[in-house]
């Protein structure tokens, strides 16, 4: 049998990290998109169209991140369509962030005064207008610091990509585990590398947060 | 022929009938002030003629599109009627000048150059040729509200209208924001103005209407009514405010 130094293992599991940031930038900047698109559903006033992101929303918040993994793993897979691991987790992830990143960025939003909304509307803007030039350029300023901060969530969430086998940080961890049945040391190790991606982002949220109160 | 004519208009929140058949004519170059006790349907008629909210009968007409029309461009009318509000409402993120420019841009499609010389001449209608650059953080409640009377102008509105714009001011700030109306009220703008400044009202205006539960109590020349009120609401109104 191969021997495995600590080296070894920690250098096969940086290799797998790899794919777990991408996966996080991909769902993030993807969820990121999507979630736009539905804030200005959701936030359109529009009966229908709110109805619709509504319900949405309440699907990717209201049921665990796991099981619509699994929904796009193995359902996608019953319309006789395949869909690798990798696939389903991005569309999975994707969808979870979009949900949340929305709710986050609506209630920023909402947090701006009633009077600008009045004021651009007088001036003859339409929605898209004044989301567009008056809203969310003050709305985005409060939502860097939550949005900072949910990436984090983000990041973690991909690590449930492992159970339908996609290989990244925590699938690694597991193959290495059983390739070396060091259980304690292989996941302490896969711990460190998600606080070294997570940590900064968290702190960078609390910074940005700080700044915030203090320009106010 | 109005320029804003309003008929019949009703308009309830729920179960609170807040106007009860408002009717009112506006002619071009009419300064009309509109002055009542607090909740007798003043800005919410105001709200109601550039569809800010929305009426359940009667009819409103500005500058011959129909408020709330079927067939009425919504946009258009926006064009034609301009607003100030209490609370200023400029937009924090933009300096005056951009405050200013946002709307002949972004609505009506004016390139930048010409939407940067409407700002420098609405500016200086105001009396703010030197705080162009400044944020509305940086400026007085007085110089913010004269901001976002050049805003609205801007436009090149037929009628604006004015709800209160000087009652969220320091009292030294409010004569600079009132002579700019005033002004306005020279060259021949024509105002609507919910305003609690009787003596503005009755130097300035052409038109006083007087609101009383939801209706107009009483109307006519500002001069002549505050020196003889017929009905005795408005006596005590004006009696009231001394
Ligand atoms: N959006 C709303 N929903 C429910 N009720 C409202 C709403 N807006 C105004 N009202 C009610 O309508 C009535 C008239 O309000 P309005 O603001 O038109 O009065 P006003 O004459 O402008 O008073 P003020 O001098 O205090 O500004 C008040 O009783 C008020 O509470
Ligand atoms: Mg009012």
């Amino acid at each position: 049998m191969v021997q495995f130094t600590v080296w070894d293992i920690f250098s096969n599991l940086l290799i797998a990290t790899e794919w777990t940031i991408i996966l996080s930038i991909i769902a993030f900047v993807c969820g990121g998109i999507v979630g736009l698109v539905l804030l200005f559903a959701r936030t359109s006033g529009v009966r229908p169209l709110v109805f619709v992101t509504k319900i949405y929303i309440e699907f990717f918040q209201g049921t665990p991140l796991l099981m619509q993994l699994f929904l796009f793993f193995f359902g996608i897979a019953l319309f006789g369509i395949e869909v690798s691991p990798w696939m389903a987790a991005t569309m999975a992830l994707t969808f979870w962030t979009s949900a949340f990143l929305t709710e986050i960025w609506r209630g920023c939003v909402e947090s701006i005064p009633k009077g600008q909304w009045e004021a651009s509307t007088s001036l003859a803007m339409t929605y898209f207008e004044q989301m567009r030039y008056v809203i969310l350029p003050q709305a985005s300023r409060i939502a860097v610091a939550p949005t900072v901060g949910f990436s984090v969530q983000v990041v973690k969430g991909t690590a449930l990509a492992s159970i339908i086998g996609f290989v990244e940080l925590t699938k690694a961890g597991t193959m290495l585990n059983n390739a070396t049945f060091r259980p304690f040391l292989v996941y302490s190790l896969v711990a460190l590398i998600y606080f070294c991606l997570c940590f900064p982002l968290s702190f960078m949220a609390k910074k940005l947060e700080g700044r915030l109160n203090v320009a106010r | 022929m109005s320029l804003v004519s309003i008929r019949e208009v009703r308009k309830s929140f729920g179960p609170l009938e807040v106007l009860k058949g408002v009717s009112l004519e506006v002619a071009k170059g009419d300064v009309v002030a509109i002055i009542g006790r607090s909740g007798s349907g003043k800005s919410t008629l105001l709200r109601c003629i550039n569809g800010l909210e929305t009426f359940q009968s009667g009819a409103i007409l500005a500058d011959g599109l129909e408020v709330g029309g079927m067939h009425t461009d919504v946009r258009e009318l926006r064009r034609h009627v301009g607003m100030v509000f209490q609370q200023f409402n400029l937009f924090p993120h933009l300096t005056a000048a951009g405050n200013v420019m946002l709307a002949p841009t972004v609505v009506n499609k004016t390139s930048k150059k010409e939407a940067a010389e409407i700002a420098a001449e609405m500016l200086a209608k105001v009396g703010l040729s030197d705080k162009r650059d400044a944020y509305p953080s940086q400026l007085s409640g007085g110089q913010q509200q004269r901001v976002a009377i050049a805003r609205s102008l801007a436009m090149r509105p037929k009628v604006l209208l004015c709800d209160e714009i000087t009652s969220a001011l320091d009292p030294e700030l409010v004569n600079e924001v009132l002579r700019v109306v005033e002004q306005l009220a020279k060259e021949g703008m024509t105002l609507i103005l919910v305003t609690h400044e009787m003596r503005f009202a009755r130097d300035v205006g052409t038109n006083l209407v007087f609101m009383h539960h939801g209706k107009v109590h009483e109307t006519g020349v500002p001069k002549e009514v505050f020196a003889a009120p017929k009905t005795p609401e408005l006596q005590q109104f004006v009696g009231g405010i001394g």
